[in-house]
């Protein structure tokens, strides 16, 4: 689950995390009064979306796609011009190149205090799976896309592990500090930052703090510019109340949640073959063989261990809301599943959709053989299939074959 | 001979008196699982019928082992505990036997649960982590065998094929696969989709090559993180036993979860293409489509003589 640079920044404030005054806005009156509010003569007017790029994003209007605005942070000198970017920012589509082309609608807004700015760094924390720990990564090239850094720069970008039992050392804050180029007051402020930022990591489960970027202000202050902050959902057990309130549901696939919600795990994608499948990896191989034999793959969908009738139905009536799906592979390999349990699930919700589309159904492992029979004596029109390979060019062929 | 659990490996499970431990106790007991015990804080002193046999439940995993001389754990034990199960067990494990293996099967745990869970493990030596978010792990033998997990025990059989995956259902598949040859296996690891877990590829790729009854290797992998990669370059100079691999996920978009927490491509890093490339590199024979694992294992086994 993502947050909002407001809502990261809130956090960073109460752990003690410096970053500059600044107001959430939903409305152009909103950022006027925020604007009157701050009494910074210069402010940085920011759109809130759950992706980054937004500086170098293009706004555009929801109803005809116009270009309204280059760049979605802009600087205002004054109170006409973030009461204009705020005009040009809200309600308009936001595509960045980590938004794809349909881009985000901006709904929240943040306006926050200026700064000035001696240089500017990249820091981030996320959890390295490799090493099994906690990585602190920092760079000098701030304010840059920090994958072309890597690329090109792979020198510019320093890293600390943090041991689990040991916790973030000073050492390793000072020698962090000191890679960047920071010495004396500046030094000294982000040793003082950079445990806060890893107690705002540790218990928020985060699953990525990104500050792209954090800068050295002209007294020798460190300031986050930036939060860009994610929270592992394994986790939401422990954080129910403060992370429903930060939720923004209009940033997530409306399907999606509620795929979640019946205990499925549902990614849209662009093809028109709709796939049922028990388990992540052979619901990804799936999607694969699909496409190896020429389709492709209109979602990912899971439904678990020990799906029942319900969740069935409830998975084919989310691949049908897809008005691109022609067809659908159902391909189950039963363990703690049986297969007759899904034959009959699969035909009940047949029978209450009215299932139009060409279905190919794929039934391998527990009471396999009970589960064929209950499909093969339906009088509805379902292709069986013995193997993966076999279904999927069945259904590609059902749909009019190879794109 | 066979990798990590013997097919009479005495087992204990932490979880037991819940619904999953329970079901799962049953379906692994009636496989023929030497199932010792259990344990529930709070129920010790009671029993729980399996079927088969009734086992004793104790109050922690410490006594569980003191009174059994168990050989490994299996935890069923739901996330917000999940890791301080695993912790319990490492120790417990660690001081009494100086040796033992448990078995994560809950999904959902924190990953810095998981972070400090692993770095605990690591610091015991003889104590092995496997998942969590796993099948489990499967020793088919002659009459049953051991079965520590979920996976359904009837598609197995004693032979010489050791898989290695990330995937539940997908393992399945590749186990189906080996029996389409007439292969069987000699032990079958699900190593977990969680982006931080115990036992890894390499691990078991050098237990399977140490192994005598296992001659060769099927190895499950999917998008997200670099483990594929580090194996493949692993087996290159290590293994000499052939391997057959295949990696889901060639048509997973960027930046978006498959299911598996750790099944996500971030910052163009863990492309299935990378890591297919990367099993082609260290000349590992490579299946595209999961339904011909078994056709291209046949070819690698004629290859290297052993067909």
């Amino acid at each position: 689950m993502n947050i909002h640079e407001y809502q990261g920044k809130r956090l960073f404030r109460e752990a003690g995390v410096a970053v500059l005054d600044g107001r959430h806005c939903t409305s152009v009156n909103d950022a006027v009064e925020a604007y009157d509010a701050l009494g910074s003569k210069v402010v940085a007017v920011k759109s809130q979306i759950h992706a980054g790029g937004r500086g170098k994003g293009i706004l555009y209007s929801p109803e005809n796609r116009d270009l309204v605005m280059e760049g979605g942070v802009k600087i205002a000198f004054s109170r006409e011009e973030v009461e204009t970017y705020a005009q040009k920012i809200l309600g308009n589509i936001l595509v960045t190149k980590q938004t794809g082309e349909e881009g985000k609608l901006v709904r929240h807004l943040y306006v926050e205090s200026g700064c000035d700015i001696a240089h500017e760094y990249y820091l981030a924390m996320l959890v390295d799976r490799e090493e099994k720990s906690v990585l602190i990564m920092a760079s000098t090239e701030g304010g840059m896309d920090i994958e072309e850094v890597a690329e090109n720069h792979p020198d510019a970008i320093h890293k600390v592990w943090v041991d689990a039992h040991a916790g973030l050392m000073p050492f390793q804050t000072r020698n962090l500090g000191a890679s960047l180029g920071l010495s004396g007051a500046s030094l000294k402020s982000f040793s003082k930052m950079l445990p806060k930022l890893y107690h705002v990591f540790i218990s928020n489960d985060c699953s990525m703090v990104e500050i792209n970027p954090l800068v050295k202000t002209s007294d020798d202050q460190i300031i986050a510019l930036d939060a860009k902050v994610g929270f592992d959902s394994n986790a939401e057990f422990r954080h129910n109340a403060s992370w429903d309130e930060m939720r923004d549901m209009s940033e997530e696939e409306e399907t999606e949640i509620r795929a979640s919600e019946a205990g499925l795990s549902y990614v849209k994608l662009d093809g028109n073959i709709g796939c049922l499948v028990n388990g992540a990896g052979l619901a990804m191989a799936t999607m694969d063989v699909i496409q190896l034999y020429g389709g492709e793959p209109a979602n990912f969908l899971d439904v678990g261990g020990g799906a029942n009738e319900e969740q069935v139905t409830t998975a084919f009536s989310i691949i049908l809301e897809d008005p691109n799906v022609k067809g659908i592979l159902v391909n189950i390999f039963g363990g703690i599943m049986r297969c007759d349990i899904i034959a009959r699930g699969v035909i009940a919700a047949v029978e209450n959709l009215g299932l139009e589309v060409p279905l190919v159904v794929r039934l391998a492992g527990t009471n396999v053989d009970q589960g064929k029979e209950i499909l093969a004596s339906s009088t509805l029109n379902i292709h069986p299939a013995d193997d993966l390979a076999s279904g999927a060019q069945r259904i590609v062929e059902l749909i009019g074959g190879v794109n | 001979m066979s990798v990590w659990i013997n097919e009479d490996a005495k087992v204990i499970v932490q979880g037991i008196t819940g619904n999953q431990g329970q079901f799962h106790s049953t379906k692994m007991a009636e496989y023929g699982t030497n199932i010792v015990g259990g344990c529930t804080p709070g129920k010790g002193g009671q029993t729980v019928d399996l079927g088969v046999k009734e086992v004793p439940v104790w109050d922690s995993v410490q006594d569980a082992i003191v009174e059994t001389n168990a050989d490994a754990s299996i935890v069923y034990v739901p996330p917000p505990f999940a890791a301080g199960a695993i912790m319990e067990a490492a120790e417990a494990f660690d001081r009494i036997k100086g040796e033992g293996v448990i078995v994560c099967i809950t999904e959902g745990i924190p990953t810095l649960d998981m972070v400090k869970a692993v770095a605990y493990v690591s610091d015991r030596p003889g104590v092995r982590l496997i998942g969590p978010n796993c099948p489990g792990i499967i020793t088919p033998g002659e009459n049953g065998g051991a079965k520590l997990g979920i996976m359904p025990g009837h598609i197995h059989a004693k032979g010489r094929i050791g898989i290695v995956s990330k995937s539940g259902t997908l393992t399945y598949e590749a186990v189906a696969q080996t029996m389409s040859i007439g292969e069987g296996q000699s032990t079958c690891i699900g190593i977990g989709g969680d982006p931080v877990n115990g036992t890894g590829f390499i691990d078991c790729l050098a237990a399977f090559e140490t192994d005598p009854q296992t001659e060769a290797i099927v190895m499950i992998g999917e998008i997200g993180g670099t483990a594929e990669e580090e194996a493949a370059a692993w087996a290159k100079e290590n293994v000499t036993k052939p391997i057959v691999g295949f990696v889901a996920g060639a048509t997973a978009p960027p930046g978006k979860r498959m299911g598996h927490a750790g099944a996500i491509i971030s910052g163009g890093k863990g492309t299935a293409a990378e890591k297919f490339a990367a099993f082609e590199a260290a000349g590992i024979h490579i299946a595209r489509d999961p339904s011909v694992i078994g056709t291209v294992l046949k070819q690698a086994l004629q290859e290297s003589g052993l067909l």
